[in-house]
Formats: structure tokens, C-alpha cells, sequence
């Protein structure tokens, strides 16, 4: 690992002040810190952001579940509040990596990296989630997942909070690649009273909502209206767990253990 | 005193081991020592053209960088292959030159070229990104399939073949095979696998100027070996000036047998630089440059009649050198396979052919089980089909064939000196509840789900083993085993072992069998291995051959300790040798009912007198103290055995296999320690189960290996197994004192066709190549699917 200045900053106007092209900031370290080890990641400013109380924390208020950037995964999956809000939520956070990972990752740091696999913006989607930043931005999901690894967030700028819209029930099915553990593909189902979205990860380079399995449980919330979408294999990534064609097919299948799991 | 050996004694390693405080290579630090980066090449196959240094020796912190060039100039020699294999038409096998720093050419992604030395470690990463390699690319070989059409790797090795050998007797085959009703043929693929050992390889060199003495401390399995090696083949230094220590060693499963690059070259540039190195591989390190395992394309044919009778065996193999041949490499897919592949059956006629090749990718040695986990595969998967084609029951099939008697002369080479096939596949019919199996496919079904039941036998030839035979075979040494056995003049006890343990536990088992032996409590007694310097000497831990050699040789030497011991109390009990009985440590003359303990035995042999008389214990003759070594030299190699029985659930909408049940019955002959070979058996399990499902290493068609990491790379974990069913059954080896037979690779061996054959017939028969991953069997669910629906 190269050399690099570490700075533990206390509010977010130390974290901007301190921000440059050569920096980055470090919230649970699990994307960042393997990334430097390896070498793909090289910084001269590591700007820890932990410190920073404000961002971090669960809050229920009305419709709304807020949850602060830097929340730790063990915390989402463990709290009260979200198991009671959004229960999907708590058991998604809980399906994340290993001990060690949900011990230090938080959300704002897996939303920030937008890896293809990840779990948590599949939930962003489904849940109507926006993200508030430090440039005070309230930004929609659907805006927010831009491609692989690329969101909205300007350099510098800060995810702070994250807000769920509270579903009438939801449900999220992960099909772990048996290596890594992150999602082959994941189902995030959310049903509200306007409708249903259907989000998808790991299938394609960027998490995306599935219009038509949407529309398909919007008018029929049941898992054989699932039977009557066709889902493309064009876009879907392939690999050497995974083809094109079997992702396809597995969005479906997921989709429809998250319906019935409902 | 009751007998240690055959209870649960808690390992002696768990302290040390479970608190952290183990002592690893990567542990190690000297003072003064400096830090080395291995520039590799990014190429499977490329002609080194220059190597340009300039910019990294001026880098800061850099002490020097050597290349291939140093190396030859200094004339250190490259790695070896261990056994020299002859083809069928007589010719020697053809190996390539293979220097430590590669001169002119790089063959597999990974292949060292230089080596950079700096006073730190961030230092020398930084260096070795400057040094300048300039090669040209030549076209990688790396299609097992089509590597005898392909180029030429190495200059002078026609075809990429090192040999084309045959086992066995290919007239008497087709006679057996004229005559059968039917010819089962079957095609398969042995995966390539990453034996990814948990403490990836190091080593720490220091060089002494005054002494000339190198001290290698490394992650060997074999230290003496590699000490051998290091000094006889790569002409480092005179072995009585090499010192080669493993300490601690996190796994090794066959990766660490060989002696590698890095430590012939950190041991030869300790010298030349005078200072102390440290060398520890990334893990990404370790993943290209191990050595790889299994890596075969088999062809097998079994001639049956229709009721089931096997009547002859044909195995057709190709098997993966990687770019060149090691140590063991060799005799991996020969002697180690081709005998094994008739299975526990009686089979009147049999050959093995094996042609093993060269290709582009990571050269590819043992691993746990060495040749005969693909040998039980091919066997046990060609029985299945036959059981399937005949419409016979997997296990009615198997007892049809089991040889009943013994010793039992196995077709191809071996001579089984003990065995009960048939009572262990009974238990292992009746633990894993068998006839249940139909109530439970049912059950499986009512959820839309698959299931199937796999069945393996099979023996394997370990405790690898009399000199005689496997030199006679081609092996460069002989594989005995030695022990010294040291009392303490204050009567604790220090085993010095040949044998090398990185989780085989030998500090507790090696300590019953000699505390039962010696009658001294097991706290007293410490086992001292992996250093050779320590010890007289040892042919390294493999082959599940440490108890069944090189603890025989242990209790050897603690009989002749008893033997001088019961002389000397003799004189002290001033009885006639005949007289003195030697039982629980203690020496008794039964007529009078005196007594000595063996430490007072001990004690006086160490202080041979009396003050105001002058008096000895030791009878005329006898010298003072009590030290005795053996060298133990097997008459035969040990037999294990077993049966053990599967079953899976697939998911047919997702193709998830779940491995539900299974149920392990192994014939280890005497069980020294029933915990630790339980724990020998899991760990064994779990790399069967992850070759049948998980672990697949694969390189592109560039040489490139895309399973580089665990994010491709697929470890099986504890949440992938169920709760193991484990029971035995016992015929002891009637060829070595303790009756042991190895337990290591049992569990490798049996368990990837056990799985295998369970996914099979939950797939009602249909073929599906290793491993059985998701979208595999998720397609051939389909496909299923469709020819049902196309049939009804
Ligand atoms: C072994 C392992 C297994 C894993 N398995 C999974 C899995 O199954 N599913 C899954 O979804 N993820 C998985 N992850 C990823 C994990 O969830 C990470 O925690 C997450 O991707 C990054 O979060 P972090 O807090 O560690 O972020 P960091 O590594 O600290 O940061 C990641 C990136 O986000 C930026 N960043 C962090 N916080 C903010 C913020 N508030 N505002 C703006 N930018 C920010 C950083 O600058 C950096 O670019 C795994 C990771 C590991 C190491």
C-alpha cells in the first residue's frame, strides 16, 4: 500500500475542506481498503468520515425510515425500528458478506460504490429511497445509479442520509454468487399502495428497476403474473458463474420467491 | 495405566494454535533482514528479450536485483521432478530445464524472471514496479485436449509430452473385453484445482558470514527434502551448511511437498548479499504459482456381463504437467493413479494409460490424495452408470465385485494385505439409512424439488512407502522414516520425527503412541520435527504416511530404549535380564517384586554411580545415557478403505445443489486418536465436496488464470456441508506394528464421486461434468424437462 495522510474529521465542512482530486473518503473501508492494498486505489488524502456524528443513525418518522450514511450493516440488520418498518431491510443488511464486513461496512459506503453485485441499491430502488447529500441534494434513486461503480455524487460531495419510503410489504431474494457471496442476481419487491417495483441487481452492469415485472405485479400482485414476463438476457452480464441467459432466467425465479415470500 | 492410543486425547498443538500463538514463517523477523518482491511474468508463454534494471536499483531503499542471469552464472540448479516415469516403448520421460529465475523463457503466468531485494516492504514493492521487462509473446499452449497438436512449449519435448506410460496388460484387456455382454464407456473431466492452503508459502533466509551457514526457514512439508534438493540438485550450498526449518505451517495439502523458486533463490542471494531476506506471497501469489492439482481428461471403458460381473477396465488419461515437472508431479497421475483406478474390485484384466503433457498454466502436483481421488472418481463414477445401463442398485453392484478374501492381489500392482469391503458398505448402507432414501425422494418431490443418492467405495495405496519398491519405481529417494527417541536424565521425554505436521496434529498423536509405549504420562513426553538441524532425518508428510511410517518409527526407537532400559534395571535389581518385565513404565522383577521406574532408569544411565563406591548401573559394556534412533522402512504400502454414501437436493428452478446427507464409513485400521481423524476426515470431505461442487480453476486461452482470487475462486465453507455422519470399521494393517493405515486423504478421495453420483441420479442418470455448479445443473434440469416432455 502507498503512503497516504490520514485525516479523522469531525464535521462535514473539515471533510470538504480537505477533499481534493487525490483524496477519498473511508467509511467502513471494505471497498476502499482492499482496493488500496491491490493497488487499483491510490490516494494521498484518506478522509474518515465516521467521526462525523450526524451521519449516522436510524429514524422512523411517519411513511419514512431514515437511515444516516455511515450506519453500519450490523446496525440496520440488528435495529428495532428497521426490523418493525421495513423487515426486508434488517434481512437484507443481515445477508451482507461476513461478520467482519457487516461489523465495519455502512450503507452510505456501498451506495457511494454502486458496485453491479451489491445489495443495498436494489433496496434504494425498490424503496423509493433519496439520497440527501452535503451539497444539500435530495437526490431520487432512479437518478442516483448512473452505471458501473458511477452514481450522481459530485467529487467531494457527501451521502448523508438515506430515506425509505415504508411499504405495505416488501421482500428481497438474493441468489449469492457461491464465491464472492455478493448477488448472481437479487430481487428487491416492494408493494405499495401506487404500485409495485421490482429492482434488480447483479444481473446487469448497474442496478436497475424491471418495468415490466413492476407493471406485471402492479396490476397483479402474484407470483404468476411473473410467469407471463419475458425477460431478455440482452444487457445481462456473464461470467464465469453465470451466463447472460441463466441470470434471465434466475430474475424471474427470484422475483417470484420474493412475491410469494412476501 | 490404561492405553492412550484410541482415546480422544485433546491436541497439544490447540493452545498454541487457538490463542494466536503460533509460530509461522511470516512470524519470523532477523535483524538487519531486507524484503523481496518476485517480478513475475504477466505472460503464459513469452521469450524474455531484456531485462532492464537501471531505474529500480536507483530506487529508494534497494539493495540489488538478480535475474536469471545471475542465477546461471553462479550455476544454481533448477527444480526437479522426483520420479523419473518410463513410457510404454521404454523411452525416459522428458522433462525441460527449469531454473529458479527463468533465463530466456517464461512458460506460465506467474513464472519468476528477477528478484528484487529493498530494506522495506513498501520499498520493494515500489522498486519492482520499475523494473523493465521487455518480452515477445508467443502463443500460449493451454487446451489439455489439443495440447499434442499444439506448438512445441519447450525445445526438444515432441507433442508437449513428458511421457506416454502404460500400467497393466493391454492383450489379456481386450480378451476380457471380447468377451463381455456389455462395454460401459465413459468420459470425463477431473477439474483443476487451487489447493489454497490457508498460510499462503515464505521464507526468511539468514546467512551467517562467519559460519557460511544458511538457515532456510520455510513452509515446507518436507524440510529435510528440500534441504536435499536445495543442496543436491540446485547446488546452493553442502547440506551440513544448510539449515532448513519449517516451523508452523497453516496447510499444505500436497502445495508445499515441492521445493519452490523463491527459496532456492532467496537462499542462494542471502550469500551473495549478505544480509537476511524476507520473502512472504500475496495471495494472489499463491493462487498462480502453487503448485495446482487433479487436471486430467480420462477416456474409461468397463467390460461387464449383463448381471453385473466386471470383467475388465480400460482408462484412457491425459493428464496436466502445467509448464514443468516437480516433485511429485510425475508420479501423481502414474503410480499414484493408475493402480488405484480398478478401484476395491475384483477386475481379472486392467490398464492404465496415461499420457501427461505440458501446457502454459501453473505446474500441477499433488493434492490431497494425489492421483487417487481421479483414480476413485473414474472408477466409481463408470461402476454408477454400469449399475445405471444394467439397471442394477449402486450398491448391489459394488458387493457383486468386492474381493472377499485377503491379502488380496489388486490387479494392477498392489498386494492388499487387509480389508472387509463388504461389512463397511453394509454400515455405511445402514448409518446412512439406504432404504429410507425412497420416502425421502418423495418428500423432496411434494416440494418441487430433486433428490438423489451417490454411492463410492474405495481403497487407496498410502503410507507411501517401501524404499526398495518406489525407487524401483522411479523415485530419486527412498521413503523410510526416522525417529530419535531422547530421555532427559530427569525422565521427560523429547521425539525428535523425520515426519513434518502443518494439521496433521503429530505433537499429540505421535506423543500417545509413545507414551503408551514407554509408560511416561503424555504431558512429559514433546515431539521436536521440521527442523534439520533437529533430528536426523525425515522424507516429509504426504500420503497419509506419517503414523504408518514414521510412527513406527517412533515406537521402534522407544523399544530399544526399553531394551537398554531393562538391561540396566537388571543390573539395579540385580536380576538376570529373562527376569525383568518391562509394563506401564515401570520395571519389575517379579519374583522379588522390585521395581524401577523408567526414570530411574533413565537417571542412573545418565549418572552411572555411587559416591564412596565405585559402582554403575550399566551392566559391562553398556554406554551411559539413554538416546535411541530407528529407521523404519516399510515392508508394503497401508491399505485404507471405505464406503461412503450421499444424498442432494437440487433446486431444478435454480439449479442449487444442497448436500443433505452424508455419511462417511472408513476402514483406517487402529484409530490412535479418534477426535483428530475425525477432524482429518471433515477437512478431507470438505476438498471432496468443493472439488464436486465448487472449486474450479480456470485459465483463459491465453494462459490468463481468471479464478485468480476468492471473488472467482469458489472455497467451500461451513455453511456448504452438512452435519458429517462419520463411523468406521477395523481390519488392522498387518504390515506395521500399530496396525494403522492413514486417514488423511480419505475423505478427498471418496467424497467428490460420492457427490457426483448423487447429483447424477437425482438428474435420472443424466452425465454432467465436474463440478456440479448451478447454471450446470440448472440446464441439465431443462434439458430433462424438455426430452420428458418431448417423451410423454
Ligand atoms: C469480503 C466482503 C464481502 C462483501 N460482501 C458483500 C455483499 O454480499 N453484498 C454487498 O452489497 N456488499 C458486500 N461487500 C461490500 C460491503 O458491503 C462494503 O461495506 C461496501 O461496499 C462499502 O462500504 P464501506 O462503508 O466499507 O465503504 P468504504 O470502503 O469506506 O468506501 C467505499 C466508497 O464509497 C465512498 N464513500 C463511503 N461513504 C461515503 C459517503 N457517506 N458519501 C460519499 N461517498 C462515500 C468512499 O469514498 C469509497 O469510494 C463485501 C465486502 C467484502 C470485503
Amino acid at each position: 500500500m502507498k503512503k497516504f495522510n490520514y485525516h479523522l474529521v469531525k464535521d462535514i465542512k473539515e471533510a470538504k475542506k480537505l477533499s481534493s482530486p487525490n483524496s477519498t473518503f473511508l467509511a467502513g473501508g471494505m471497498t476502499t481498503i482492499p482496493s488500496m492494498k491491490l493497488g487499483l486505489g491510490t490516494y494521498k488524502d484518506i478522509i474518515d468520515i465516521k467521526g462525523i456524528k450526524k451521519l449516522s443513525g436510524i429514524k422512523v418518522s411517519g411513511k419514512i425510515l431514515k437511515i444516516g450514511a455511515t450506519t453500519k450493516h450490523v446496525e440496520v440488520a440488528n435495529s428495532k425500528e428497521v426490523k418493525k418498518s421495513i423487515p426486508s431491510l434488517a434481512a437484507l443488511a443481515e445477508g451482507i458478506g461476513d461478520p467482519q464486513v457487516r461489523n465495519k461496512g455502512t450503507i452510505g459506503g456501498s451506495i457511494a460504490n454502486n458496485d453491479p453485485a451489491a445489495d443495498y441499491p436494489s433496496a434504494c430502488i425498490a424503496l423509493n429511497a433519496s439520497i440527501n447529500t452535503s451539497n444539500n441534494r435530495k437526490i431520487d434513486s432512479e437518478n442516483f445509479f448512473r452505471g458501473l461503480f458511477e452514481t450522481a455524487l459530485k467529487k467531494g460531495e457527501i451521502i448523508e442520509s438515506i430515506e425509505f419510503e415504508i411499504p405495505l410489504k416488501s421482500n428481497y431474494q438474493k441468489f449469492p454468487n457461491p464465491a464472492s457471496r455478493y448477488a448472481i442476481v437479487g430481487v428487491y419487491v416492494s408493494k405499495y399502495k401506487s404500485g409495485t417495483n421490482v429492482a434488480v441487481t447483479g444481473a446487469k452492469s448497474c442496478v436497475y428497476n424491471d418495468k415490466d415485472l413492476s407493471k406485471a405485479l402492479s396490476n397483479n400482485f402474484s407470483s404468476s403474473a411473473i410467469d407471463k414476463v419475458k425477460i431478455s438476457s440482452s444487457g445481462m452480464s456473464s461470467d464465469i458463474h453465470a451466463s447472460g441467459n441463466y441470470r434471465a432466467n434466475m430474475v424471474k425465479v427470484f422475483a417470484k420467491k420474493a412475491v410469494e415470500a412476501c | 495405566m490404561a492405553s492412550l492410543v484410541g482415546s480422544r486425547v485433546e491436541r497439544k498443538e490447540d493452545k498454541r494454535f487457538l490463542t494466536g500463538k503460533g509460530r509461522y514463517t511470516a512470524d519470523i523477523n532477523l535483524a538487519n533482514q531486507t524484503y523481496a518482491v518476485f517480478i513475475r511474468s504477466p505472460h503464459a508463454r513469452a521469450k524474455i528479450k531484456k531485462i532492464d534494471t537501471s531505474k529500480a536499483l536507483k530506487a529508494s531503499g534497494v539493495v540489488d536485483i538478480l535475474t536469471g542471469k545471475h542465477i546461471a552464472q553462479d550455476k544454481i540448479g533448477g527444480l526437479i521432478a522426483g520420479w523419473a516415469i518410463r513410457s510404454e516403448d521404454g523411452s525416459e520421460m522428458k522433462c525441460p530445464a527449469n531454473p529458479p529465475l527463468a533465463n530466456d523463457s517464461v512458460n506460465f503466468v506467474g513464472d519468476p524472471v528477477a528478484v528484487v531485494f529493498a530494506e522495506t516492504l513498501d520499498e520493494v514493492k515500489e522498486a519492482a514496479n520499475l523494473v523493465d521487462v521487455d518480452y515477445k509473446v508467443l502463443k500460449a499452449v493451454t487446451s489439455l485436449a489439443h495440447t499434442m497438436k499444439s506448438e512445441t512449449i519447450h525445445e526438444g519435448i515432441d507433442k508437449n509430452l513428458c511421457y506416454d506410460w502404460l500400467l497393466g496388460d493391454r492383450q489379456k484387456v481386450k480378451e476380457a473385453f471380447d468377451k463381455a455382454d456389455r462395454i460401459i464407456k465413459l468420459d470425463i473431466v477431473n477439474n483443476r484445482l487451487i489447493p489454497n492452503a490457508m498460510e499462503p508459502r515464505a521464507c526468511v533466509i539468514d546467512y551467517n558470514t562467519a559460519s557460511e551457514e544458511i538457515t532456510c526457514y520455510t513452509t515446507s512439508q518436507n524440510p529435510h527434502l528440500s534441504r536435499l534438493i536445495m543442496s543436491a540438485f540446485g547446488g546452493v550450498a553442502p547440506e551440513n551448511k544448510l539449515r532448513v526449518v519449517a516451523p508452523d505451517v497453516g496447510g499444505g495439502f500436497g502445495s508445499k511437498i515441492n521445493l519452490y523458486n523463491e527459496e532456492i533463490v532467496c537462499s542462494w542471494a542471502a550469500k551473495k548479499i549478505e544480509r537476511p531476506i524476507k520473502w512472504v506471497a500475496e495471495r494472489t501469489e499463491s493462487f498462480l504459482t502453487d503448485t495446482h492439482g487433479r487436471d486430467h481428461i480420462t477416456h474409461a471403458e468397463l467390460a461387464v456381463t449383463n448381471d453385473g460381473k466386471f470383467l475388465g477396465f480400460k482408462n484412457e488419461t491425459i493428464a496436466n504437467l502445467g509448464a514443468y515437472a516437480r516433485v511429485f508431479g510425475t508420479v501423481t497421475p502414474t503410480y499414484l493413479f493408475g493402480p488405484c483406478a480398478t478401484g476395491v474390485y475384483v477386475m481379472p484384466a486392467a490398464y492404465s494409460n496415461v499420457k501427461a503433457v505440458y501446457t502454459n498454466t501453473a505446474p500441477v502436483d499433488a493434492y490431497r490424495g494425489a492421483g487417487r481421488p481421479e483414480a476413485t472418481y473414474t472408477i466409481e463414477r463408470i461402476v454408477d452408470k454400469a449399475a445405471i445401463e444394467l439397471g442394477l442398485d449402486p450398491i448391489e453392484i459394488r458387493m457383486k465385485n468386492f474381493p472377499t478374501e485377503f491379502p488380496f492381489k489388486q490387479t494392477l500392482v498392489h498386494q492388499i494385505d487387509s480389508g472387509d469391503y463388504v461389512s463397511g458398505l453394509k454400515k455405511a448402507k445402514q448409518m446412512s439409512d439406504y432404504d429410507g432414501f425412497a420416502a425421502r425422494k418423495k418428500d423432496s418431490e411434494s416440494k418441487g424439488k430433486l433428490r438423489g443418492i451417490g454411492v463410492t467405495t474405495y481403497f487407496e495405496a498410502c503410507g507411501i512407502a517401501p524404499s526398495p519398491v518406489v525407487m524401483m519405481l522411479g523415485c530419486g529417494v527412498g521413503l523410510w522414516e526416522s525417529a530419535e527417541v531422547r530421555f532427559n536424565p530427569t525422565g521427560q521425554v523429547t521425539v525428535y520425527t523425520g515426519s513434518h505436521s502443518h494439521g496433521q496434529s503429530h505433537q499429540t498423536t505421535f506423543a500417545q503412541i509413545a507414551a503408551d509405549e514407554l509408560g511416561v504420562p503424555i504431558e512429559n513426553i514433546d515431539i521436536v520435527h521440521g527442523d534439520t538441524d533437529k533430528g536426523t532425518f525425515g522424507m516429509g508428510t504426504y500420503g497419509s504416511r506419517s503414523l504408518a511410517v514414521g510412527g513406527v518409527a517412533i515406537i521402534n526407537a522407544c523399544k530399544k530404549i526399553v531394551t537398554k532400559g531393562k538391561k540396566i534395571a537388571a543390573k539395579m535389581l540385580e536380576a538376570s535380564e529373562e527376569e525383568v518385565e518391562f509394563k506401564d513404565g515401570e520395571f519389575v522383577v517379579a519374583k522379588s517384586n522390585k521395581k524401577k521406574t523408567i526414570g530411574e532408569v533413565a537417571f542412573a544411565s545418565y549418572l552411572p554411580g555411587v559416591r564412596d563406591e565405585v559402582k554403575s548401573p550399566l551392566p559391562e559394556g553398556e554406554e551411559p545415557g539413554l538416546i535411541e534412533s530407528s529407521f523404519y522402512d516399510p515392508s508394503n504400502f497401508s491399505f485404507p478403505a471405505g464406503s461412503h454414501i450421499c444424498e442432494v437436493e437440487i433446486d431444478p428452478e435454480t439449479g442449487e445443489v444442497k448436500l443433505d446427507k452424508y455419511t462417511a464409513v472408513d476402514d483406517f485400521g487402529t484409530i490412535v486418536n479418534p477426535l483428530i481423524v475425525e477432524g482429518q476426515v471433515h477437512g478431507g470431505l470438505a476438498q471432496g465436496i468443493g472439488q464436486a461442487l465448487y472449486e474450479n480453476a480456470q485459465y483463459d486461452e491465453t494462459g490468463q488464470l481468471i479464478t485468480a482470487s476468492y471473488m472467482d475462486y469458489t472455497m467451500p465453507r461451513a455453511d456448504n456441508f452438512p452435519e458429517f455422519n462419520i463411523g468406521y470399521t477395523c481390519t488392522k494393517a498387518t504390515t506395521n506394528p500399530l496396525g494403522v493405515k492413514g486417514c488423511g486423504e480419505a475423505g478427498t478421495i471418496a467424497a467428490t464421486p460420492t457427490v457426483m453420483n448423487a447429483v447424477i441420479n437425482a438428474l435420472g442418470g443424466k452425465e454432467i461434468s465436474l463440478p456440479a455448479t448451478a447454471e450446470k445443473v440448472w440446464k441439465a434440469c431443462k434439458e430433462n424437462k424438455g426430452s420428458n416432455a418431448k417423451a410423454a
